[in-house]
């Protein structure tokens, strides 16, 4: 973490006398007990959890572990979930990118409002998510009887699984996107419309590239809740094994058949998925610090 | 066009507004808008004596209670441990602070069941963490509040952290110069200016714990009038066949999360124009 | 359960004549039938029996998927539009929902097939640990001051609204009054120290986290319990006790539309056959065929029980007096949590 600031340099830290330094940074003891609190605080609401993920799936061993994973529920389970990510995160990464144009690059009435649009389902309960998608495509809801009579299944399928899916991922990239493009301001694209460029050529040349890195992290964190998601996809799923079942659903199908082993396993996956999103998400983010250190600068 | 000239505030020469507002729009409607529509069209089946009784009886209140009580101390106390927290991220240098730094995102990437499982089993009077303690965790209130700290705390570490690193280090100077000790500095000129991301952090794990699901119906008790969850009282509504009273409570929910959430919002714009940007 | 080699077959009858997956008139060979939480292991079996008891009548390969949840919620799923074939369930009230809610089957789908419709059924047992340390041998233990009982939620659980039944039914065919019964089950409720969503759930909690001195399920769940938790447990058979009814139907509305209805009631039927019998008897649920039961009766003490029909006059009359927001169930927790 860079703590230096936009005002001094490097040089002018060199300089500065100690005594100086001394008054803007705590007694050591202030210091041992912030850290000693803060890493007692997260061993103990975030370590130990994902530690006992992985030691309750390798606690029978590792051909329990393997057997739980290449099961063919768990297989089908592992393909239909990361089929709806596939579908859900290109759907709102073009979402994301529509809503940040218009968001980022305009000012017009209503902003506010559509903001607070996008945001909402970050805040809607998941078994409300799914609750609303029976109602809307249900046998007693607003389209039940027409899907069935043209033979088209929307819930207790996989589009089901994926309108629900996202709607609880909608807001992510969008508001990855946003405050960065904010940042970045018009001027780019308005020199490129003055040498003439057309609106897909900005957008492609100059607009994108600025933000690829926010981009990215915007559709890492977006699948990995997409491949977690469980409470709204519960609902609309209609669980039959091997068909309807994703991994987050299967994990606790097997837990109810009390091989607890087993779905420690297939949790492990999502676990492993969650380590990796944030590994990729720490690089990205270093780049996406960048890229707003530019545009601040710039803006000064 | 026609979007245009509604509602551009400023004449632009950018292209693509129509395209691009048009399209999210319409994508925020078909997903978003007319689906929770169809939630408030089948409360409005109920007369409103219907709707209060489905709202307002004590099981449910008592639910409303522990939702809302449960996630308020959550996010209090990860408003706490988040600044510390964002506090040594940024300020210290200590071994291991870059897995530390990775860590804080760990409750937004793993899946809400999975977390529920291996919380409920930590804490459990028989499990790692559980069977130090004299009272128990697990299956009660308690349960319910630790799940909802694990949710929320990368809200505000994450909302917290871009602020403090941004903040000057000469204004701290300049206040020991004229002889503030640095607690003083650190209440008077620091806080302030982390105070509306704090804030801004505070509303949103508090948002997003009250319609938590997956990671807390493992570890609550589900004692009605003691541990049970809104959400949980929504499916029991389902159980009884009570579409309408179902959609009732989940009315209560949006319409509160829909108000945080504008609030939030408005604090966000108003911590911006306070910094000198545009809102 | 998925036969591979059937789906194979399958895959390749269908590549070969290149049809659309579900036309209506076609006879599909696929299955799906929507059945209660605790039935998964007996289905894994039967299925497996009947796919090879169909391909030898008839020469067929057919795919049998299951899917299993609390039993209300899979009832609702169905009503919703999940097409099931055939639907079994542990409750008559959750099948008759399918009547009122859409009209999936006639109202009269209880007497179409032998035994109120259900070929198997269980009883409500209590399952100590090992020795019974805290003797506890009646429904009157369980609300023993100190104890603590381990019981799901009636309001998302069959298995619980079961056991709330069972308690309260034998304390009125002991002759107690309605208000005295209903004071024993309060009394056993402030016992309960969690509220498990379903029947696994509270076995978990008991069997896992080792918390109670006694979990009331069915006594189909017993042996399973044993098998993957050790024998540190004991089953304790009340003196009378309800007997659940597993009731099974045609979901008519599907497999009209389908085509699938002589395989739906193929399937049902051999649930009765002496070969389903035997599954069912070996995965502990109680058989309808005398001589299977008379075969196993050393599995299967014989126990006073009583229906829900019998104590109760149905279980949609029960449903809506006892389960009900506002019902006896919701005063019965509020008065045993002292609120």
């Amino acid at each position: 973490m860079n703590t230096a600031t936009v005002a001094q340099g490097p040089a002018a830290a060199a300089v500065r006398p100690r005594s100086l330094r001394a008054a803007t940074t705590e007694a050591p003891w202030v210091r041992r007990t912030v850290i000693g609190l803060g890493l007692a605080f997260m061993t103990l609401f975030l370590f130990i959890p994902l530690v006992t993920v992985f030691y309750e799936a390798l606690k029978k061993g590792w051909d329990v572990y393997l057997a739980a994973i290449v099961e063919p529920d768990a297989l089908s389970a592992i393909k239909l979930t990361l089929i709806a990510a596939a579908i859900s995160v290109p759907l709102n990464l073009a979402f994301g990118l529509a809503a940040a144009w218009s968001i980022a690059k305009f000012e017009f009435r209503g902003k506010n409002v559509l903001l607070t649009l996008i945001d909402l389902p970050f805040s809607v309960s998941p078994v409300i998510a799914g609750l609303i998608y029976v109602l809307v495509f249900g046998l007693q809801g607003w389209f039940g009887a027409w899907l069935i009579d043209n033979d088209m299944k929307v819930i207790f399928a996989l589009p089901g699984i994926v309108l629900a899916t996202v709607f609880v991922t909608v807001p992510f990239i969008a508001r990855e996107l946003i405050p960065l493009m904010q940042a970045q301001g018009i001027e780019q694209e308005e020199a490129a419309r003055v040498l003439g460029a057309g609106g897909w050529q900005i957008f492609w040349r100059v607009t994108l590239p600025n933000v690829k890195w926010a981009l990215l992290y915007g559709v890492i964190l977006c699948n990995a809740r997409a491949m977690g998601e469980f409470g709204a996809v519960s609902v609309v799923s209609g669980h039959i094994r091997g068909q309807t079942n994703t991994m987050p659903l299967h994990i606790e199908i097997v837990y109810n058949e009390y091989q607890f082993a087993a779905a420690f396993a297939v949790a492990s996956l999502l676990a492993l998925l969650a380590l990796v999103t944030l590994v990729l998400k720490y690089i990205v983010e270093q780049r996406v610090k960048g890229q707003k250190r530019e545009a601040h600068d710039r803006a000064e | 066009m026609i979007l245009s000239r509604a509602l551009l505030k400023r004449h632009t020469v950018l292209p693509g507004f129509d395209l691009a507002l048009g399209f999210a729009l319409l994508y925020i409607s078909l997903i978003v808008l007319i689906p929770l529509s169809a939630a408030f069209l089948k409360t409005f089946t109920m007369t409103w004596q219907q709707f209060l009784d489905a709202t307002t009886t004590p099981r449910v209140m008592a639910s409303y209670r522990l939702t809302f009580g449960a996630s308020f101390l959550a996010a209090s106390l990860n408003a706490v441990f988040g600044l510390l927290i964002a506090w040594m991220l940024v300020r210290y240098n200590f071994p291991g602070k870059r897995i530390v730094d990775a860590l804080v995102d760990l409750p937004f990437a793993l899946p809400t069941a999975v977390a529920g499982i291996a919380l409920t089993a930590i804490w459990a009077q028989n499990g790692t963490l559980g069977q130090w303690l004299p009272f128990k965790v697990s299956f009660t209130p308690i349960g319910v509040w630790v799940a909802l700290v694990f949710i929320g705390l990368p809200f505000v570490v994450r909302t917290v952290q871009p602020v403090l690193e941004d903040v000057n280090r000469e204004l701290e100077e300049v206040a020991a110069t004229l002889g503030a000790n640095r607690w003083q500095t650190f209440s008077r000129v620091v806080f302030p200016i982390v105070a509306p991301a704090l804030l801004t952090g505070f509303a949103l794990a508090f948002a997003r714990a009250l319609g938590e699901y997956g990671s807390v119906i493992f570890i609550a008790g589900n004692m009605p009038m003691i541990s049970e969850i809104t959400p949980l009282l929504i499916i029991t509504k389902l159980e009884q066949y009570d579409y309408a009273g179902a959609t009732a409570i989940a009315v209560v929910m949006l319409v509160t999360s829909f108000v945080l959430l504008l609030i939030i919002n408005a604090l966000q714009a108003w911590a911006r124009r306070r910094q000198g940007g545009i809102a | 359960m998925l036969t591979s080699v059937s789906r194979r077959q399958l895959m390749g009858a269908a590549g070969a004549l290149a049809l659309p997956s579900l036309a209506a008139a076609q006879q599909s060979q696929s299955l799906l039938n929507v059945s209660y939480d605790v039935s998964r292991e007996f289905y894994k079996d039967f299925n497996l029996a009947f796919a090879a008891h169909w391909k030898k009548t008839t020469g067929q390969d057919v795919t049998l998927n299951q899917s299993h949840g609390g039993s209300s919620r899979q009832a609702r799923s169905v009503a919703d539009g999940l097409e099931a074939d055939v639907i079994t369930m542990n409750q008559h009230n959750d099948i008759d929902i399918l009547h009122t809610r859409g009209g999936l089957v006639p109202a009269n789908w209880a007497t179409r097939l032998p035994n109120n419709a259900s070929p198997t059924t269980s009883i409500t047992v209590i399952l100590v640990r090992k020795g019974n340390p805290k003797n506890i041998r009646d429904w009157s233990d369980l609300g023993r001051a100190g104890l603590q009982v381990i019981i799901p939620n009636p309001k998302t659980s069959g298995n619980g609204r079961y056991t709330y039944l069972a308690a309260w039914g034998a304390g009125v065919k002991g002759g107690a009054s309605d208000a005295a019964a209903k004071a024993l089950v309060t009394r056993i409720f402030a016992n309960v120290p969690v509220l498990d969503g379903g029947g696994r759930g509270a076995t978990t909690t008991f069997a896992q986290r080792n918390l109670g001195d006694a979990l009331v399920t069915f006594e189909s769940e017993a042996p399973l319990i044993t098998r993957e938790f050790g024998d540190g447990f004991e089953l304790v058979y009340p003196s009378r006790t309800i007997l659940a009814e597993n009731p099974v139907s045609v979901v008519d509305r599907v497999v009209d539309r389908r085509g699938t209805r002589r395989l739906a009631e193929a399937y049902l039927q051999y649930l009765y056959t002496p070969e389903g019998q035997e599954i069912a008897a070996k995965h502990h649920l109680r058989p309808r065929n005398a001589q299977v039961l008379a075969r196993h009766a050393k599995q299967f003490p014989k126990v006073s029980t009583f229906t829900v029909d019998e104590v109760f006059g149905g279980w949609t009359k029960a449903q809506q007096e006892h389960f009900n927001d506002g019902g006896h169930y919701d005063q019965v927790i509020l008065a045993a949590k002292g609120r």
